[in-house]
């Protein structure tokens, strides 16, 4: 049997370089700061370090001579409403999504993939800019944030002024570990239109056990509930293809459909969504099973709560 | 890399000012350059809690989090609970209820239940479990752990 190995979490590492490659340690107190360091090159970015430090320790990250801090950078911080979307600072911690009485009422997925994040001490320090530049296969916030259609806006230094671009995360995540970023950019927030008022979202990670595990699977599901059809569908899965997907045949297995009836259509197009692999966690066949019967839950409950 | 950061934060009420090399963990600093033993290395990625430590009103792992990022901080440690009147409760009910066995989680646990009790003033035990998520204890088996802090958060004030 070809068994890949911890193929839900980054690549394996290069050969480890040493982390006192680091010859220069920044922290810049604003963004214009911040995107002239990018500019000069050479850089690697710490926030909530969750990721960075384990990865440096055992030579998974490879240090660039320039290490820099951007935790001390306002315009990274807060959760703003403006226009019909919601901004979230690149330093938004998981703990800061799940003390948000608009995040859990309008985002409620995304509330819930905070909630089943590591631990209470993980959750304190980690930020929702760090597991999108994460990339990881599994990383929790990613699926929910697929669902709502989440826009990463990049920041850099263009003639000596600040520029940004904004993608859609669906195409700045690659694969295991990569991204569309490039070297001088900085990740400064992320976008989420509102979803309509009676949009319904729920998150659903399987793991071995409740806290302090990485998902051998996820799903993100969002819709508009009206009498026995679902509107508006959106459905992702996490751990399950190189980056977390949206599930296009899915969700028009099921867009304008009657339920429960569109059930067993949708599961059937939810196999040819993913593309799943054996790895340390689970084997591809598990990881089959697991969306299945997950997803079949999931439709079977959808809205009644 | 040489010890090259100059940093200046505020440990159990006292500020400090130390150098710290790039690559050092707030760990590192406090147990090999401060010589504050009390917080333990268990294993180094967050799974285990033994680390913890309070920054700025937060339990963090402080094997995951940079020394340099300390600057301008201010930080409690397992050594700065000695003194702390809202910690008396915890202590003696973790003595009453035998909540200590090896001892080498204890300090990682004492800190998180602080922090607990300071967000949850009367935890249940099902609150309890979950705040203690982050800490792993391979000898009580947690359920006088539990109990002591449910006993603190009763008769604390």
């Amino acid at each position: 049997m070809n068994v890949q190995l911890a193929t839900t979490e980054l690549p394996p590492a290069a050969p480890a370089e040493d982390i006192t490659a680091v010859k220069t340690y920044a922290a810049p107190r604003s963004l214009a700061e911040a995107v002239a360091l990018l500019r000069a090159g050479n850089v690697t970015i710490l926030a909530g370090s969750t990721d960075l430090m384990p990865q440096s320790k055992t030579g998974r990250a490879r240090f660039q001579p320039v290490l820099m801090n951007i935790r001390r950078i306002p315009e990274l911080c807060g959760i703003d409403e403006a226009d019909g979307c919601v901004r979230f600072g690149a330093l938004t911690t998981m703990t800061e999504l799940l003390d948000s009485a608009m995040v859990k009422t309008r985002f409620n997925a995304l509330w819930q993939s905070a909630d089943h994040f590591a631990s209470n001490q993980l959750r304190n320090a980690a930020t929702i800019g760090g597991n999108i530049c994460n990339a990881s296969p599994a990383g929790d916030t990613l699926v929910p944030l697929l669902v709502f259609n989440a826009r990463v806006v990049l920041a850099s230094e263009v003639n000596g002024a600040v520029t940004t671009r904004k993608l859609p995360l669906a195409e700045f995540l690659v694969g295991p570990g990569r991204t569309q970023r490039r070297p001088t950019e900085l990740l400064t927030a992320v976008d989420l239109p509102l979803p309509p008022d009676n949009f319904v979202s729920e998150f659903y990670k399987f793991g071995t056990r409740p806290a302090l595990d990485i998902a051998t699977i996820a799903i993100g599901l969002g819709a508009v509930c009206d009498g026995d059809r679902l509107g508006d569908v959106r459905i992702a899965f996490g751990a399950v293809a190189p980056t977390p997907i949206r599930a296009p045949q899915t969700e028009a297995a099921l867009d304008g459909k009657p339920l429960p009836a569109a059930i067993e259509a949708a599961l059937t197009a939810a196999e040819a969504d993913i593309h799943p692999i054996s790895d340390i966690r689970a084997s591809a066949w598990y990881r089959r099973e697991l969306v299945r019967n997950i997803l079949r839950r999931m439709l079977e409950h959808v809205g009644k709560h | 890399m040489s010890a090259n950061i100059d940093i200046a934060f505020k440990l159990n009420g006292i500020n400090v000012t130390t150098k710290v090399s790039p690559s050092m963990s707030a760990l590192e600093m406090l147990r090999d350059e401060l010589q504050l033993t009390g917080s333990k290395y268990g294993c180094g990625e967050g799974e285990c809690g033994a680390c913890t430590i309070n920054v700025d009103g937060l339990s963090i792992n402080s094997c995951l989090m940079f020394a340099a990022d300390c600057d301008g901080r201010e930080i409690v440690t397992i050594e700065g609970l000695a003194s702390d009147p809202h910690t008396e409760a915890l202590k003696r009910s973790f003595v009453a209820y035998g909540a200590v066995q090896c001892g080498f989680c204890t300090p990682g646990i004492v800190m998180q239940a602080r922090h607990l009790l300071t967000k949850t003033e009367h935890p249940t035990p099902e609150q309890i479990r979950r705040g203690l998520e982050g800490n792993l204890c391979r000898c009580t088996g947690y359920k006088k752990i539990i109990e002591a802090i449910a006993e603190a958060g009763a008769t604390s004030t």
